[in-house]
């Protein structure tokens, strides 16, 4: 749907550019009857407007404020905090923290998207051809995506409890030994991970079916005249048609994961220590997490954090368009 | 031959669904599990010995939590609707200058993250004395659904036929009655979608709760199980109570809306 209102954008864009070639007289006489409703347009988008400067820009504004100077608690009562320039920034990249919760990070998302997007796949493709009960089935697959993220955390904290959580219980059952899922530092980031990838799943099984569905069942039936099995199918047809769709989904999944707060921290608040911190569980950590609040390393890291964001971010807008361009 | 080919997948498929909800199962029946048992090894596999003690607990204390989320979540719905409805009109009938810089804004302000949004508007709240309140948390989480029901709105939008509102125009209507008399009501869908994802998402917030609203007398029901857990890690039959009833609504969407959610999730990352 993003390809709309991007189509309608250029349209926009382009009769900006006639208008102000006052040689074309069509041109002319469209800018007319545009002018007086674009005043109209105005007042409708003028809420909007409003409302992304005061509840986007004046936040994010702050927010960098609060990165460049010193907040404490009386500082931030008082509003007279000092100004420290870029110190903070120089503070979280010297701290002993930021390369653990730079690697976290990156091992939590990569880890999510990976396994999230092989099992939506690969359920997506198994939900593709239409059995008895499909339908009903793969809307029940939507339910860990609907339900609070604090709910379905708190349930999988429970689960893997180390005493008393079924999946010990199961594993001890078959001989193994109980594992301190959430406790121990070697385990803590793959259970939260593990969390977030049941909680990915439904995301990318609705896109991807969505995406199979837009492939032609011909092109299948061709194939399979031509003796092409089902594995051939998948990596022949499949797979290569379904490319545009599975970067989208992919990129889509990186800007949402790398955001992730509440999993992380129901679960394990990202400890122990700094086991399973991310750059957002380190941000709200030092802003909310503790007594003491220190919002101007949090701001830091979480600046940090929306710069990363967009580099992926701008990736998804330049594939999107590439792929408009090509359709 | 291809009659039983089907029947084994349909049977596969509830094994995979069955794989899929064991958390959401293993929710329900740790909610109905006495308190005793909770800590028996193995574990009770079906809560052959109910108890309700967790849900008389939930019905006990968390009603005004409930009460406090619904609220949040329909403001959010409204704010959410009447901000984004007018601007995909103005974006996708209007051609508002400026409207592909506004969508490229609106896409990258779904980028930014929840928690740099918390403590902006921690930093902003608090020096208007809107920490704690109804009203901020209700403008706080609106900013998760205004950039999506803007989006959606503009994609719907452009599809009403351009005839109709020629049609409008001949007749005289001006912009704002074509908006209201044609464009509103051809919009039900979409509506409907973005209320749905509007209320969810503020329903299911826990970053804006936890940090806007930490000191409020009235907390919404995320953080209200968020505190149970910090407060009492014996309890776990009310806790998993309490986030079965959270989860009502979800379900409740689920089984009368489903064909929004899908349309809100695929609208949100596919071009059709």
């Amino acid at each position: 749907m993003t390809s709309i209102p991007a189509d309608v954008g250029s349209r926009d864009g382009s009769r900006g550019a006639e208008g102000t070639t006052p040689a074309a007289p069509p041109a002319r006489r469209r800018r007319r009857t545009l002018s007086s409703s674009q005043w109209a347009a105005v007042g409708f988008a003028a809420p909007l407007l409003v409302y992304l400067v005061l509840f986007y820009a004046y936040p994010l504004w702050r927010n960098i404020d609060l990165s460049v100077h010193d907040y404490t608690i009386r500082a931030f009562v008082q509003g007279d905090a000092e100004f420290v320039g870029l110190q903070n920034y120089v503070e979280v990249f010297g701290s002993s923290t930021f390369p653990t919760a730079l690697w976290n990070t990156f091992v939590f998302t990569f880890g999510s998207i990976a396994f999230q997007f092989t099992i939506g796949l690969a359920l997506a493709v198994f939900f593709r051809s239409s059995f008895r009960l499909s339908n009903t089935l793969r809307a029940m697959f939507l339910v860990p995506w609907l339900l609070p993220l604090i709910v379905s955390a708190s349930t999988w904290a429970w689960m893997l409890n180390s005493e008393n959580g079924i999946v010990n219980s199961v594993i001890t059952a078959f001989g193994g030994e109980q594992i301190n899922w959430l406790t121990s530092p070697d385990t803590a980031l793959i259970s939260v991970t593990i969390a977030n990838i049941w909680l990915g799943i439904p995301f990318n099984l609705v896109i991807l079916y969505s995406g199979l569905q837009n492939i032609p069942g011909e092109v299948y039936e061709a194939a399979s005249l031509d003796g092409a099995g089902a594995w051939r199918q998948f990596w022949s047809i499949t797979f290569p048609l379904l490319r545009p769709v599975s970067a989208i989904t992919i990129l889509l999944g990186l800007i949402y994961t790398l955001k992730v707060v509440d999993v992380i921290w129901v679960m394990t608040t990202g400890g122990p220590g700094d086991a399973s911190t991310t750059l957002a569980i380190w941000s709200y950590r030092e802003a909310f997490g503790t007594g003491q609040p220190d919002f101007s390393p949090a701001a830091a890291v979480g600046n940090l954090l929306i710069v990363i964001a967009l580099v992926f971010g701008f990736l998804h807008l330049r594939l999107q368009n590439r792929q408009e361009a090509t359709s | 031959m291809t009659e039983r080919k089907v029947w084994w997948k349909t049977a596969l498929g509830v094994v995979f669904t069955a794989l899929m909800l064991f958390p959401v199962y293993w929710m329900v029946n740790v909610s109905f599990t006495q308190t005793r048992d909770l800590r028996a090894d193995p574990p009770h596999w079906f809560p052959w010995d109910p108890t309700f003690e967790g849900y008389e607990a939930v019905f006990a204390q968390q009603l005004p939590a409930l009460g406090t989320s619904l609220l949040v979540g329909l403001g959010s719905v409204v704010l959410t609707v009447v901000i984004a409805a007018p601007a995909g009109y103005a974006l996708a009938l209007l051609h508002l200058r400026g409207g592909r810089t506004l969508n490229f804004l609106l896409l990258v302000a779904q980028m930014i993250p929840a928690v740099v949004m918390a403590m902006g508007f921690y930093a902003v709240y608090n020096n208007l004395g809107l920490l704690n309140t109804i009203p901020g948390l209700i403008v706080a989480d609106s900013t998760i659904a205004v950039p999506f029901g803007v989006l959606l709105f503009t994609a719907f939008m452009s599809g009403i036929p351009r005839e109709m509102l020629q049609a409008a125009r001949v007749d005289g209507a001006g912009a704002w009655r074509t908006f209201r008399s044609i464009v509103i009501p051809m919009s039900r869908n979409s509506i409907l979608t973005v209320s749905l994802f509007a209320f969810l998402w503020a329903w299911s917030d826990f970053i804006f709760a936890s940090t806007l609203n930490r000191n409020g007398d009235l907390i919404p029901i995320t953080l209200s199980i968020y505190n149970y857990i910090g407060n009492n890690t014996t309890q776990w039959n009310a806790i998993m109570a309490t986030a079965v009833v959270a989860s009502v609504p979800a379900a409740i969407l689920l089984v009368v809306a489903q064909r929004y959610v899908a349309a809100g999730v695929t609208a949100g990352a596919v071009k059709d």
